[in-house]
């Protein structure tokens, strides 16, 4: 790393930047103190997520629910492999950024361009990828109901299995009817017709007697709560025995026996949800579908941005930008970036999909 | 700076930490398949111990991404304290208000007399 070409008179004065401070260049300090403050800024997104998290603690969206497709596997159960694989496609692409760095400090040009293809190509079929789990997530699969409460409801056959709307919801030939722009003189906005009108929903389900409700509250431990001095905890433990068919398994989605189904979907759903926005969505709490599409897209526009950067400095390889400068101290610096943002999905994958 | 040092013991490095990285993913999303009854059911500070794990196991990989593929290890002490500590110290701070915040707000909504669910 040479001094700079034009003489100032200042090259040796410490307060003149002749002295490099804490033996890094400007770039890359620079870059070392950007990464710090978006550190700083996903832990705040991660951490106002943990926030809603431990205040819905007892009915949060179960993920292995969630994100559980793979592509060509249409209707397998896949928990969490395709996010596994993205995961190693990112870290990967992470080897090939540090490789390509290692190849730079010993001026080796054909190498450093074959490895910055290769974190490219990862890159990208990394953004893909979120892209397709953010289609699935959007599309939704099974179709829910929500409650006045603003609660979702979903549905499941007796052995707990999920049962999707159109397995049991009747068609009746009705007269609904989407509101659009050329009818309304005041038209702003009319949200788009779901798949079933809930009347449809309501009347399949008392047909089919084997079809059950699922709520939003994961099972405590009932036995705990029976065991405490606090008469309402013992109240409410007595509730869910009385109203589940599955109040001995701590931790999944309670099940409504089939006389408490019939009362909440015909006392209590107003609405049919399918798949998720920012308002609603059909896996539970909006919050949920919130964070997903905040965090998840900001960091899928960290890995693009790095994509685009990494793009940029491949071609100055190809062109001989950093033979020339004698350094190739700029692919160390993208290099930082892309391993920030593989260090963020490492966190994203624990808080959103693990834990 | 350590680049004098043997250039193929930095590529093998980089090698072992990509296996390291893996071996730990393998072993997160296992644990996140079988999901261990013994992990799901005890507790440690309010938190299931297999999330406990989860987040150890996460620390330990950044670390890592930090360490080695960031080339933390080869900055200076003032660069890394400054970066490090400041990213901790903040963190820590952050987390241990929102996650109270967090759990107190529960707490409002489970003891109230009011309904949330109908």
């Amino acid at each position: 790393m040479e001094a700079t070409t034009v003489s100032t008179g200042t090259e040796d004065k410490v307060w003149g930047g002749g002295n490099q401070p804490l033996g890094a260049s400007y770039g890359k300090m620079m870059m070392w103190f950007f990464i710090l403050s978006d550190a700083l800024t996903f832990s705040g997104f991660l951490a106002a997520y943990g926030f809603s998290r431990f205040k819905y603690i007892d009915s949060w969206p179960i993920a292995d629910e969630v994100f559980n497709h793979f592509p060509f596997l249409h209707g397998v159960d896949a928990p969490m492999y395709y996010v596994a694989l993205m995961t190693f496609i990112l870290i990967f692409s992470s080897v090939t950024m540090v490789l390509a760095v290692d190849a730079g400090h010993k001026m080796q040009q054909k190498k450093v361009i074959i490895y910055m293809f290769l974190t490219v190509i990862g890159g990208a079929i990394f953004v893909g990828s979120q892209a397709w789990e953010w289609k699935n997530f959007i599309k939704g699969e099974y179709g829910a109901v929500e409650t006045r409460s603003g609660n979702i409801l979903q549905f499941v056959d007796a052995e707990g299995e999920r049962v999707g709307l159109e397995e049991f919801a009747v068609m009746n030939p009705d007269v609904r009817e989407e509101h659009l722009d050329k009818n309304g003189v005041w038209y702003e906005d009319g949200g788009s017709l779901p798949t079933y009108s809930i009347t449809e929903v309501k009347e399949g389900f008392m047909q089919n007697k084997d079809v059950l409700v699922r709520g939003q509250i994961l099972v405590p431990n009932i036995e705990e709560l029976k065991a405490s001095k606090n008469p309402k905890d013992v109240a409410y433990a007595e509730k869910l025995e009385r109203e589940l068919i599955n109040a001995d398994e701590v931790g999944a989605k309670g099940i409504y026996n089939r006389e408490m189904s019939e009362m909440r979907l015909e006392r209590d759903a107003v609405l049919v949800v399918e798949g998720a926005n920012l308002t609603r969505n059909e896996y539970g709490t909006p919050l949920f579908a919130d964070f997903f599409f905040f965090i998840t897209g900001f960091h899928g526009f960290h890995v693009f941005s790095g994509v685009m950067f990494n793009i940029i400095i491949f071609f100055n390889v190809i062109i001989g930008t950093y033979e020339k400068r004698k350094s190739y101290e700029m692919v160390e610096k993208v290099g930082l970036y892309w391993h920030f943002v593989d260090l963020v999905w490492v966190f994203v994958f624990t808080f959103f999909y693990l834990v | 700076m350590a680049h004098d040092t043997a250039h193929s013991g930095a590529v093998k490095r980089i090698w072992f930490v990509f296996a390291l990285l893996s071996v730990v993913t393998l072993v997160e999303v296992v644990l996140g398949i079988i999901k261990p009854a013994v992990l799901v059911e005890t507790y440690f500070v309010k938190m299931k111990l297999l999330n406990w794990i989860f987040i150890i196991l996460t620390l330990y990989k950044a670390y890592y991404i930090t360490w080695a593929f960031m080339h933390m290890e080869h900055e200076t002490k003032g660069l890394r304290r400054a970066v490090v500590w400041t990213a901790i110290f903040l963190i820590c701070y952050l987390i241990a208000i929102l996650l109270t915040e967090g759990d107190y707000v529960y707490s409002v909504y489970k003891e109230g007399y009011k309904a949330w669910d109908f």
